[in-house]
């Protein structure tokens, strides 16, 4: 078929009209003429004449025709209706290094998060801290499976890590000193609720170059509803202060602002305005991931809102960007050129052969999500990785081998979602969780969309 | 008077490209569950560029 139009994916938001080549990763901008046009064409299967005899009332059929003329032109410059028939048989090679660990360094918590899928930080087992000779075991497995990788990451997650705080301070310190020894990168980052996260604690973070995750839901009433100490005490005046201290002195933007927003705050764009007005301008909310029967779950009636949410964020992301203040939501950060490799796109997370989970007793997981779960460990620090079966299976968990992926539009910008969520709700890691996928979609969209009212903006001050 | 622009190209690089000539592996990881700032592969940058 010389126009197949399964090749592109189009949709308009507010009037902006874009078209995305999906195999190319390119992003034209339309006007409405060239919309117009572009959709008639589309509706008469690529017939040209066809489509301009449609809108001859309309518009001017010499300017159609240009538009048709410009559209041909992008063809042949492989910008529109592109294939690379190397997709076809492309695959992964099979060689693969580990090159972050998350490690576990407390199975414990000091809050009790509603949607927690972590238990109650104890991942459903005993609850315990990371030994400090465990630890650097894990930092020299890291060193030895990386290979030639000269950028490598550690994320101390939990539970709560700073539950094990002279742990982490010491295993900073080891991991700096090693890296600086073999050459290494090494990016470190804490993931924490921010309620032990004291002055002494943020000086030692920021001096060590400790990037931070910090997790805070929004507005007090949601954050309160959703992450409250036993007892349901309310949790949010200690974490806004920990957060708004540790903000206030860093410098060099070292942090995300992360939350999850659920069914009870669908609104959630009222929560990301919330927390830029406090002062966090890198951030991100999460859709929580949750049983269908909890009453916080997301659910399919909630996505046309959702969907106006997103569009709403953009618009207000956009009015930031006019106004240049700086602010970056990371959903919306969408890399268009100087973007990761097609590889990369492909190999998604890395989950299982890439990037493991190391359990306070040395126990490997393909990620913290499968913490546990004994089907899924695939060894220990002292033997190493045993079993290479699981790690095989998701590495061809990749988009072009999944069935609901491969004919995607958003494939080469997902990746495929998360294995976890595909393997909770569907039991396989090859089929995804749909409202997942929506969601996502959506806000893919609406990235591109603030990309493009970005650029057409600059272009104009660049004019002026 | 100027003639009308009809169709706005924000990015050059053909991602099919970079079947060949990507893959080092230098990037960073991308988590894609919802405890941790989920990220698309998308929003990353490839170290090489």
């Amino acid at each position: 078929m010389a126009y197949d139009f399964s090749l592109l994916h189009s949709f308009t938001i507010n009037d902006t009209y874009i078209v995305m080549d999906i195999n190319s990763g390119i992003v034209h901008s339309l006007s409405k003429e060239a919309w117009d046009f572009f959709k008639a064409w589309e509706k008469a299967d690529g017939d040209a004449r066809e489509a301009v005899t449609e809108l001859a009332e309309v518009y001017d059929s010499e300017e159609l025709k240009g538009i048709h003329q410009e559209m041909e032109v992008l063809k042949q410059e492989g910008m529109l209706f592109s294939y690379d028939e190397a997709l076809d048989k492309y695959e992964l090679p099979e060689e693969t290094v580990v090159k972050a660990l998350c490690l576990h360094v407390a199975h414990d918590c000091n809050l009790r998060c509603t949607y927690c899928f972590a238990g109650t930080g104890n991942f459903g087992s005993e609850r315990g801290l990371m030994s400090l000779e465990t630890g650097k075991q894990a930092l020299e497995f890291l060193f030895k499976a990386c290979g030639p990788r000269k950028h490598i990451e550690i994320d101390y997650f939990g539970g709560e890590p700073l539950l094990n705080f002279e742990v982490v301070q010491e295993l900073v310190h080891y991991g700096k000193a090693r890296a600086a020894t073999l050459g290494k990168e090494l990016k470190q980052t804490l993931t924490t609720n921010a309620i032990l996260l004291d002055r002494e604690k943020i000086d030692f973070l920021i001096n060590e170059d400790v990037y931070m995750i910090l997790s805070i839901d929004g507005r007090p009433n949601v954050h309160n509803r959703m992450r409250p100490f036993s007892g349901n005490k309310e949790s949010y005046p200690l974490v806004h202060k920990a957060i708004k201290d540790y903000v206030n002195q860093q410098e060099g933007d070292t942090y995300f602002v992360r939350g999850t927003y659920t069914h009870h705050n669908l609104d959630f764009s009222e929560d990301v305005k919330y927390l830029i007005d406090q002062g966090f301008t890198q951030l991100s909310l999460e859709p929580v991931v949750a049983a269908p029967n909890e009453d916080y779950a997301l659910k399919e009636e909630d996505l046309q809102l959702l969907g106006e949410q997103y569009e709403k964020l953009a618009e207000m992301l956009f009015e930031y960007h006019c106004r240049s203040k700086n602010v970056t939501y990371f959903h919306y950060n969408i890399t268009l050129d100087k973007g990761p490799c097609l590889p990369k796109r492909l190999t998604g997370c890395g989950a299982g052969h890439e990037y493991l989970a190391v359990s306070p007793k040395g126990d490997l997981y393909p990620c913290h999500q499968f913490m546990g779960q004994e089907e899924f460990k695939i060894g220990n620090l002292t033997q190493g990785i045993s079993n290479l079966t699981i790690g095989k299976g998701f590495r061809k968990a990749h988009v072009l081998n999944k069935e609901k992926c491969r004919d995607c539009w958003a494939r080469f910008l997902c990746s495929g979602g998360c294995h976890a969520n595909a393997h909770n709700f569907n039991g396989n890691i090859f089929e995804p969780y749909r409202i997942g996928c929506e969601i996502q979609k959506k806000r893919l969209e609406c990235a591109i969309y603030l990309q493009v009212k970005k650029w057409e903006y600059n272009s104009l001050e660049n004019i002026k | 008077m100027a003639v009308k622009v009809h169709i706005k190209t924000l990015n050059k690089e053909v991602l099919t490209q970079t079947l060949q000539s990507g893959g080092c592996g230098e990037c960073v990881t991308s988590c894609q569950s919802a405890c941790k700032t989920s990220c698309t592969v998308s929003n990353q940058s490839c170290l090489k560029k």
